[in-house]
């Protein structure tokens, strides 16, 4: 028995509570742009956590480093200038807001563990270049592990649940977990690699139901060499068509994720598949929304859904918002931040919005 | 529209969906245990891109698309039947698919 709680306890992770040094994404804000607020509203407000939200921030190389631009080395550098500013702000918990980044900041400090040569070769070329000094973060947690520990807390101050309000059945979610957030290293993950909780979690918490379908854990496609170069995308696209085709069957009436990239991509993909094939995964034309994890807390939370930027989803999010009973006014969908009503974008020859 | 790409096409089969009614009717391919010993031997095979282990295989799982043009390629010499341990008559096995496919 104690074993087998022993076996258990490397699907659990340490979360830190509390002071966070917050890095952004490079995508995100182009894509989702709501989602990062989001996340920091929901700890501030909701939570009274303390997170930093660094202004001299830059990326982690992750794309370049994956794509083979960028050598292993200079991604230290400029992870360990990333530390240099946590270090400079008085934290040690350090939350990178995409999985890719999460990935790359695993593998260093895993690698300085296992050989610290390159940790003070590093140390030593940070500070010629830019003469700051670091520590190595006590936690690193992705901020949907951060979001999975509080949830039970985010719980009681929900205005909404995931029930269909018509039937008054769970809502049936696909979730989606980044590949750089536990297959790489399966013990950071919540759950591992094999039975990934952190969305799932949170679905079940707020009222959901999570789909097991048969290609779950299949790659979106995403994994930069894949796509980076134009020709090579129908590679990229197979992957999410397999997905989206093992999903069908089950009616899922939403996609929730936890990387920038998987995001996008179920969501961009299911546009280029209809305006290529004429096919669509939901039944009416209409698509299978996908929504990142702070997006979907963000709206049981009763945030206004064009406040969360779900107007830039190519998958449109009315449908669902009128599942769930979310109140939004259609007429603000386009409306700047200083008030003006945009025109309204081009609509797809296929995909219905 | 042109994305400047097309969607590869995935290369599993799907056994649930395949329609296996010619495979049924074709008894000899049940007792092949994929050795391989007919694609070794096979002396079309050495000369050309014709693979008789890979056909049946295909055939097996009701992949019929493009077999008929390969069994094309088959001499009927009957050396594969010669060395097939199971015993599978291999040439009466491809006049019968050949046969059956369109």
């Amino acid at each position: 028995m104690t074993e087998n709680k022993r076996f258990w306890n490397e699907y659990q992770k340490e979360i830190a509570e509390d002071h966070y040094f917050y890095e952004r994404s490079c995508i995100r804000q182009t894509f989702f742009p709501g989602s990062e607020a989001a996340f920091l509203k929901i700890l501030r407000t909701e939570l009274g956590k303390d997170i930093r939200d660094e202004v001299n921030q830059h990326t982690c190389t992750g794309i370049g480093y994956h794509s083979d631009i960028v050598p292993l080395q200079t991604t230290m550098t400029i992870v360990a200038r990333l530390f240099a500013l946590m270090t400079e702000a008085g934290y040690k918990n350090y939350v990178p807001s995409c999985v890719t980044s999460f990935g790359v900041f695993t593998e260093i400090c895993h690698l300085w563990e296992e050989d610290p040569s390159l940790l003070d070769k590093t140390r030593e070329l940070l500070y010629k270049a830019t003469k700051r000094e670091f520590i190595v973060p006590e936690n690193i947690a992705h901020p949907s592990d951060i979001v999975y520990k509080f949830r039970e807390q985010l719980t009681p101050r929900m205005k909404y649940r995931l029930v269909n309000r018509y039937t008054g059945k769970p809502l049936r979610v696909v979730d989606h977990i980044g590949c750089h957030y536990a297959k790489i290293f399966p013990d950071k993950g919540v759950g591992k690699a094999e039975f990934p909780y952190v969305l799932a979690g949170m679905v079940e918490s707020w009222g959901g139901e999570v789909i097991d379908y048969p290609e779950r854990r299949h790659c979106c496609g995403f994994g930069f060499r894949q796509y980076i170069v134009q020709e090579n995308r129908g590679y990229s696209v197979a992957n999410s068509k397999k997905k989206f085709e093992s999903m069908e069957p089950y009616e899922p009436d939403f996609i929730v994720s936890n990387c920038p990239g998987c995001t996008m991509f179920l969501d961009k993909w299911q546009y280029t598949i209809a305006e290529m094939e004429n096919k669509t995964y939901d039944g009416h034309g209409y698509g299978i929304p996908s929504l990142t994890y702070e997006e979907m807390t963000g709206l049981l939370l009763g945030y206004d859904p064009w406040e969360l930027g779900l107007q830039l989803h190519q998958v449109q999010v009315e449908p669902l918002l009128d599942k769930i009973g979310i109140a939004y006014d259609p007429g603000a969908k386009y409306r700047a931040a200083d008030g003006t009503i945009l025109p309204n974008p081009d609509k797809p020859h296929n995909l219905l919005v | 529209m042109d994305f400047g790409f097309t969607i590869s096409k995935t290369r599993v089969i799907d056994l649930s969906a395949a329609n296996m009614e010619k495979a049924a009717r074709v008894e000899e391919v049940r007792r092949c245990m994929d050795c391989g010993g007919c694609t070794a031997t096979c002396t079309a095979g050495q000369f050309i891109d014709f693979n008789i282990h890979r056909t049946h295989l295909l055939f097996r799982r009701g992949q019929y698309e493009g077999l008929d043009k390969a069994l094309e390629a088959c001499m009927l010499c009957g050396k594969c039947t010669l060395v097939c341990p199971r015993g599978v008559n291999l040439r009466r096995m491809i006049i019968n698919m050949r046969t059956l496919l369109p």
